[in-house]
């Protein structure tokens, strides 16, 4: 169950990252290119979690009367660190939809293939 | 022909990918040992807090948690300059077709009921899940859906930057202050109590609620930034 399940996540987290590059790569959209990029957040965040699971592990959090349960706790390590990316990575979206709309306002359009500022 | 190359190079990189995470974890726990077990034991025997995630993010790493809350100022900054505009080129805000009457009393019903399941998350961050960013954003949420319902409801600027910058002036007077207590910064100079309880922990759950105003104030200016933008 536990194979199962492992593989489940770990395949699901790396297909999570590929289809969000294959959507950056090959979108013509700029708002499905920022998509893409939120997929491959998502995918990241959920690999980072991943590592950190114990076999039957609960989360590390302790409750009253159960004071010496750290064996069964997950890594918290890397929670942590997802609860900072996750901020960081809402604040880069946050700037790029703003960028996106001021690339919209002078533009007019959102395809990168129209926007002949972007062609080197 | 693009798409071909794009899919070849995405195989590459997943077969690579796979064949390094796949196995990982396979025999226990990937990490044996390290850093997990010093912050879980001295969690509970030093700083007397349940949740270790807010204990390693506001104690242990707490110098990190102020340069992420200064990304997020920078991000909410930066949007405010990408989209600025004149005074009066800010006309009223863009509304597709106004909002029911059903929505508009639902929305006011429940707008209280989401502020305080706001602030209970930040005030709880160390006794239970959640803590002052997830807080926050539930307070910001909050102030999103009464934008949305009424569209003559507004946020004064003002008041939001004047929380904005007292919560993170406070964070960094709490970190000199543990350095004037002749430790380091952010050092936990505050007795820590006992487990549980709602004051416990130190300095814990006050940086933790300064963090979840100054997200939330962040949060909801981001929003009213974004809403008020018009297409020209």
């Amino acid at each position: 169950m536990f194979e199962i399940l492992r593989y489940g996540i770990y395949g699901g987290s790396i297909s999570l990252i590929l289809i969000g590059l294959y959507a950056a790569l090959t979108k013509r959209s700029l708002i499905k290119i920022i998509i893409g990029l939120s997929i491959v957040n998502g995918g990241i965040h959920l690999l980072l979690i991943t590592i950190g699971y114990v076999k039957n592990g609960t989360a590390p959090i302790f409750s009253p009367g159960f004071e010496n349960a750290a064996e069964r706790m997950v890594d918290p390590v890397p929670q942590a660190l997802v609860l900072t990316a996750i901020v960081i990575g809402f604040a880069v979206t946050a700037v790029a939809l703003s960028l996106i709309i001021r690339l919209y306002r002078h533009h007019h359009t959102l395809e990168i293939d129209e926007i002949k500022n972007l062609k080197w | 022909m693009k798409k071909l190359v794009v899919i070849l190079l995405l195989a590459v990189t997943g077969y690579y990918l796979g064949d390094s995470f796949m196995d990982l974890g396979k025999n226990g726990p990937v990490v044996e040992t390290g850093v997990k077990d010093f912050y879980l034991e001295k969690t509970v025997s030093e700083l007397k807090v349940a949740n270790t995630i807010t204990s390693i993010i506001v104690n242990f790493r707490g110098f990190d948690t102020l340069g992420e809350v200064t990304v997020l100022f920078l991000a909410a900054t930066a949007l405010g300059g990408i989209l600025y505009k004149k005074r009066h080129h800010v006309g009223e805000r863009s509304v597709l077709f106004p909002s029911s009457p059903i929505v508009r009393a639902g929305s006011k019903l429940l707008f209280p009921a989401i502020v305080l399941l706001g602030v209970y998350v930040f005030v709880h961050g160390h006794l239970s899940p959640g803590g002052g960013f997830q807080g926050g954003t539930i307070v910001a949420t909050g102030f999103l859906l009464m934008l949305l319902a009424y569209d003559n409801f507004s946020v004064s600027h003002n008041v939001l930057s004047f929380i904005e910058s007292f919560a993170g002036i406070f964070f960094v007077l709490f970190g000199f202050a543990g350095m004037w207590m002749g430790g380091t910064f952010l050092e936990n100079f505050l007795p820590v109590g006992t487990m549980n309880d709602l004051f416990s922990g130190g300095i814990i759950p006050i940086v933790y609620i300064l963090v979840g105003f100054k997200v939330a104030a962040e949060l909801t200016g981001l929003i009213y930034t974004v809403l008020n933008e018009k297409e020209t």
